[in-house]
């Protein structure tokens, strides 16, 4: 029986483990998961190196499902590795579907990066402002870290993806109906997106909608806004309009707008670009000055409208000299 | 070889269009830098068109639509005009000269504004210099 198993890999690139802690939330259907399958390298949860992995055939994972952007030369390795050792390989949460949060790294520089966390950062002691480099010599030996790179990836812009399950973290419920059509065989078409719905998240929104007119932008903490009305309608930037649906309206419910982690509604090229024209689009104003005005409540607009999406926007990352 | 700005236009088809028509009909000589897209309104015109032309080598981007106030479906151009400087903060942020994109309003009878406004966007972006999208991509993959 027990090669019968299916065999899994999950793996971190750039991420925080929320996409891990989200697997981990299927709660006792992870067991069931462990009774029809050999997790073979888990890196937050379970034992399993590299070497191993290295080491197995080609194709004998039956799936492995990838969390994090890449932002690094390991990370790099080990998607291309479970590429090629794995039948089916899923970017899993935002990250790995979009560049998610690391990807906004994109908006600076990879110098500037290291300048604020190595030299800058008020909690370096003095004497050890050290940055790491790919190649160091210590003692006569030559060590190596990877190679940190100028921008973050997206899982599909560095290896050939199966699926992408957004979320920031994908829902739990969402999860477990997708390890299951795994299990099951009852996959969808490649490159599908999955564990989400085709339509845009206002679409299932509870909140009533009206005409949208704004004359004013609050941050979400400057109003108190109406439970029971479009959030953007009252001035509060929220995602939805530009993003797909899936995650169970979980933020607006809340009271709180939507981030945007499920991306963008199939045929929406830009998240960013698609959020910009929506809202403003319903700025209650004809006139060039006031318009300004209005949109100035918007500050850092570009980094909420690509929040998780950045490395998958059109232009990927920042010109700036 | 030397540096010719490749300039993207979308036109609304009520005036900006005809106003090109305009120049042309009337042997009006203007930069030829510049791509014709034409558009039912400028309020077709979404943020995502112009990044794309970006994305894939354009220099830079001129919108026109009818000046406010003249739009065939009456507010469609107030549209645009709401994006524009919300699209320029994010090419900023970017760090993408705002200048690479523009927008003006060039009605139907404006064929000789409409050959200025080109002459003029392409002076300005051919001072700007090629776009670093295209380069800066590439330069990324290759460090891979």
């Amino acid at each position: 029986m027990a090669d019968k198993k299916l065999q899994i890999a999950l793996y971190w690139g750039a991420a925080c483990g929320g996409c891990d802690v989200a697997v981990l939330d299927t709660n006792e259907f992870i067991l069931d998961v462990a009774a029809v399958a050999d997790i073979r390298l888990w890196p937050i949860a379970a034992d399993g190196k590299y070497k191993d992995i290295e080491a197995m055939a080609d194709g004998e994972l039956d799936l492995a499902i990838f969390n994090g952007g890449v932002r690094n030369s390991e990370n790099e390795h080990i998607a291309h590795l479970l590429r090629q050792k794995s039948k089916l390989l899923v970017a899993f949460g935002s990250c790995a579907y979009m560049g998610g949060i690391p990807g906004l790294a994109n908006l600076t520089s990879r110098e500037k990066i290291l300048e604020t966390a190595y030299r800058r950062n008020p909690s370096i002691e003095w004497g050890n402002r050290v940055v790491p480099q790919p190649e160091t010599k210590l003692n006569g030996k030559e060590l190596e870290i990877p190679k940190f790179y100028r921008r973050v990836y997206k899982l599909d812009q560095v290896v050939d993806v199966d699926y992408y399950i957004p979320g920031c973290p994908p829902q739990p419920d969402r999860v477990r109906e997708t390890l299951l059509a795994i299990v099951k065989g009852e996959l969808p078409p490649k490159g599908s997106v999955v564990g989400a719905f085709d339509h845009a998240l206002c679409e299932d929104c509870p909140r009533t909608k009206n005409e949208k007119k704004v004359k004013k932008f609050y941050r979400p903490w400057e109003i108190k806004a109406d439970p029971d009305t479009c959030l953007l309608e009252q001035g509060v930037l929220c995602c939805g309009v530009a993003t797909r649906s899936g995650c169970g309206v979980r933020c607006p419910t809340s009271g709180i707008p939507c981030r945007g982690c499920y991306g963008p509604p199939p045929g929406v090229t830009d998240q960013g670009a698609k959020l910009a024209s929506a809202v403003a689009s319903i700025v209650d104003s004809k006139d060039p000055n006031e318009i300004e005005e209005i949109l100035a409540g918007l500050p850092d607009f570009t980094s909420f409208a690509y929040r998780y999406g950045v490395a998958a926007s059109l232009l990927q990352r920042s010109y700036r000299q | 070889m030397s540096y010719e700005p490749k300039i993207v236009g979308f036109l609304c088809n009520w005036c900006s269009y005809t106003g090109a028509d305009l120049a042309g009909t009337s042997r009006v000589h203007y930069a030829p830098n510049i791509r014709i897209i034409r558009v039912m309104c400028s309020a077709r015109i979404d943020p995502t068109f112009v990044l794309k032309a970006l994305r894939e080598g354009a220099d830079g981007v001129l919108i026109c639509g009818c000046h406010p106030g003249d739009c065939h479906y009456s507010e469609g151009n107030y549209k645009m005009m709401r994006r524009y400087p919300l699209l320029k903060k994010m090419l900023t942020d970017f760090g993408i000269e705002p200048a690479r994109v523009r927008l003006e309003w060039v009605s139907a009878s404006e064929g000789q504004r409409f050959a200025e406004v080109v002459n003029d966007m392409t002076q300005r972006v051919r001072e700007l210099g090629p776009s670093p999208i295209q380069q800066t991509l590439a330069q990324d993959m290759a460090e891979r």
